[in-house]
């Protein structure tokens, strides 16, 4: 049988070999639980630290920060402990990133207060004169959009309380950014 | 036979000219943000900042750039090796509106800031639905005229052309699965871990699909035309396609090495990395073997050199990209611009390249003339060659001086460079460099652009006789 003289089979049998290393790298590992870990020791993210994410998703910082430290000496020797598989199991999307045009972010919550974030957010050159990082200001005269938080919390299945949701009054969308990035580092219970 | 009449070239035209319309654009912006990095001050406003221009860059030569010169060129490609006109004709300019409406949207939606975070894949959720419908209706005209065909074998070029249509399907489907919050936001169904090795599942199989069968489709059909010589070896052809389908799925998590995805994961990819130069080389050694005899060509036609500089950009890149799977090599080169030096070898030099090939064989057949200036085309060559050049060895140069002042540590075991500025600021001037290596590859495509264009204009006038 010659499959290059039948398209509809030459379709399928490469279709076929697709699907097989599909199965075997992404499909399989949905359901073992070396990738899905428990989730019972992270901690929710509140709707304000939701948003700052969301805020972070936008601005593409991303583009320039990983959230990975790699279990290597000289990594840990930077970043503190390597990542673990429980500190991003809640996270929809991941943000682990794939560029460090500037440093991995993964524990920065444990590193700055916030008012030396909301600082370097308005100008990273004020820290650092040599930055390359751009300079948000207009996030804090922006107040928070909020007209989603409810529904997204419910679509991730996070929990939330009333007063979770009255904290988010009158914030800023730096307050939200700040507030997650103060997060990061803090996932597990202890 | 029918005649040459009954082809429709409509669509291949008008995505040959959207390919190089969006070229301009994504490039433009490439030498933006290459500028940013050097330049913070050029961070203009919120929706021009570095964060969210550089996903309009990727998307602009992806979604942009490439997939319309595939459109293009397929559409030229199964007609042409079936001898049957396109099945759709109507359907395909459908197909050309459609999409540049959903190419326009996309760059709005991008500017303001509405991205999924996934590499290659940040539109949002409406505009990924455009996409698969757009996906579909490329696909029912490529099915539908390889169905129709009257030359019973299917060409080499058919079978990356079938591959493309379907990979490029599975693959974006699968890592695009969410749910949405409203018109403009919506969550991955996958979490942490898993959302991480879908995305590089995706990531990688983007490259295969859109960045390997789609310009190997062009390959194997320009080079014998180019060279008039045959093809060196339809064996080698037919092992190296099934095999080079059956293992690219294999390889995402090399992007995840070192992370806590769990280490099989890693491991296989690694291995099915390495194993990935057997079925590249296939297609370099079939190239190679064509010219054999005929090297003098690499002198004297314009199209041989496009051609046979891309396959060898591209068995570069299937050497290197393998290394940098590799535990050790990836300690170092991984988060650096080493990467970005590796992905322009292979877009700029080895797509682009062959693209560009396409494009100069297609276009003057269908608008039944000849090449405006073949000297043109040769400056192009050598301003896209230098451009690219100079971009991906100073990245190279930079990315494995700042992996290694990340690594380095004092006789006391603590880092030499703690503070990460310090390994921030020699990168300036290798970025200003690239930059420069930016603007001259942009030229030659400039060059290339305005070739086509007097082509295109100069056409009535200039019948071959
Ligand atoms: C053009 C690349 C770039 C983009 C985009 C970018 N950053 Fe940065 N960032 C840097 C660089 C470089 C540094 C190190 C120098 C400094 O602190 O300014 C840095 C430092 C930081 C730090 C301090 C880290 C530490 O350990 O000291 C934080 C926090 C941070 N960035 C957050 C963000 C957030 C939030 C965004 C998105 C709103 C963002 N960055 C966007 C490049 C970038
Ligand atoms: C004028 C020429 C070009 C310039 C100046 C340029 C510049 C850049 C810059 C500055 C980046 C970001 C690198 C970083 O994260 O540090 C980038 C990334 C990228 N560019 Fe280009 N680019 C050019 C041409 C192209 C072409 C022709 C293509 C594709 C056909 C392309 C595809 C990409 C992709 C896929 C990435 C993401 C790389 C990654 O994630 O590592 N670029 N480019
Ligand atoms: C045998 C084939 C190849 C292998 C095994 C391979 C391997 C790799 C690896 C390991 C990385 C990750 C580097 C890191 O982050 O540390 C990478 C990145 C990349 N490669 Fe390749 N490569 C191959 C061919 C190609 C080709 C032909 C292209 C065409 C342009 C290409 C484009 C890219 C892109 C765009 C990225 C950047 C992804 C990102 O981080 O955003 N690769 N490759």
């Amino acid at each position: 049988m010659n499959v290059d003289k039948r398209p509809v089979i030459f379709i399928i049998l490469a279709t076929l070999s697709i699907l097989v290393g599909t199965l075997a790298t992404t499909f399989i590992p949905l359901f073992v639980g070396t990738t899905t870990p428990s989730i019972a020791n992270v901690i929710p993210y509140k709707p304000l630290e939701l948003e700052g994410r969301d805020i972070y998703i936008r601005e593409g910082c991303n583009n320039c920060h990983t959230q990975t430290v790699r279990p290597l000496p000289f990594e840990t020797a930077r970043y503190g402990s390597y990542s673990m598989l429980e500190e991003s199991a809640i996270d929809r999307p991941h943000l682990w990133g794939s560029k460090r045009t500037g440093p991995d972010l993964a524990h920065v919550g444990r590193k700055y207060p916030a008012v030396w974030h909301t600082m370097h957010l308005k100008n990273p050159r004020s820290m650092y004169p040599d930055s390359n990082m751009p300079a948000y200001p207009w996030l804090a005269d922006r107040n928070l959009d909020t007209r989603y938080t409810e529904k997204k919390m419910k679509v991730l299945g996070y929990p939330y309380t009333a007063a979770d949701m009255k904290a988010l009054q009158g914030k800023t969308e730096m307050d939200a950014l700040v507030a997650y990035l103060l997060r990061l580092g803090k996932e597990l219970r202890q | 036979m029918p005649q040459e009449n009954t082809y429709d070239y409509r669509a291949v035209k008008g995505f040959a000219i959207s390919s190089l319309f969006w070229g301009v654009v994504g490039l433009l912006i490439g030498i933006l943000i290459s500028l940013q990095l050097v330049y913070p001050q050029l961070n203009f406003t919120s929706w021009l900042t570095y964060g969210r221009l550089r996903p309009i860059h990727t998307n602009a030569l992806i979604y942009g750039f490439t997939i319309p010169a595939a459109f293009s060129l397929f559409f030229y490609l199964v007609q042409r090796l079936g001898r049957a006109p396109l099945a759709f004709p109507g359907l395909a300019q459908v197909t050309l509106y459609v999409f540049n409406i959903a190419i326009v949207l996309a760059a709005l939606s991008l500017f303001a800031g509405m991205n999924t975070s996934k590499e290659y894949s940040e539109l949002e959720w409406p505009l990924d639905i455009g996409v698969v419908v757009l996906w579909v209706m490329f696909s029912i005209n490529i099915i539908g005229t390889i169905m129709k065909r009257r030359e019973e074998q299917m060409y080499v070029s058919l079978w990356f052309i079938l591959a493309t249509v379907v990979g490029v399907a599975i693959v974006y489907i699968g890592n695009n699965l969410g749910v949405p919050v409203s018109w403009f936001k919506s969550y991955s169904i996958y979490a942490g871990a898993n959302d991480a090795n879908v995305q590089w599942w995706f990531g990688h199989n983007a490259v295969a699909f859109v960045f390997t069968t789609l310009p190997l489709a062009v390959f194997y059909y320009i080079l014998p035309k180019a060279t008039g010589a045959p093809l060196y070896s339809h064996r080698l052809s037919i092992i190296g396609f099934w095999s080079l389908v059956f293992a690219y799925l294999w390889t995402g998590a090399h992007h995840l090495v070192y992370t806590p995805l769990p280490d099989w994961i890693q491991t296989v990819a690694i291995a099915f990395s390495l194993f990935l130069i057997a079925p590249s080389w296939a297609s370099v050694i079939n190239g190679y073997g064509t010219m054999n005899g005929q090297w003098e060509q690499m002198r004297s036609n314009y199209l041989v050199k496009f051609i046979v500089m891309g396959i060898t950009f591209y068995g570069l890149q299937t050497l290197q990209g393998p290394s940098q799977a590799v535990r050790a090599f990836s300690a170092l080169i991984h988060y650096t611009d080493w990467v970005p030096g590796h992905v322009h070898m292979g877009t700029m030099g080895w797509v682009t390249m062959t693209i560009s090939a396409g494009f100069y064989y297609m276009l003057p057949r269908i608008y039944k003339t000849e090449l405006y200036s073949v000297k043109l085309a040769d400056l192009h060559f050598w301003l896209v060659l230098v451009g690219q050049l100079i971009y991906s060895v100073t990245m190279w140069i930079t990315g494995i001086r700042q992996g290694a002042m990340w690594q380095a540590v004092n006789p006391d075991g603590s880092l030499a460079y703690p503070n990460f500025i310090q390994t921030l600021t020699p990168n300036y001037p290798f970025w200003n460099m690239r930059a420069a290596g930016g603007v001259i590859f942009f030229a030659g495509f400039l060059v290339f652009v305005y070739n086509i264009a007097q082509t295109i204009r100069q056409a009535p006038q200039r019948r071959p006789s």
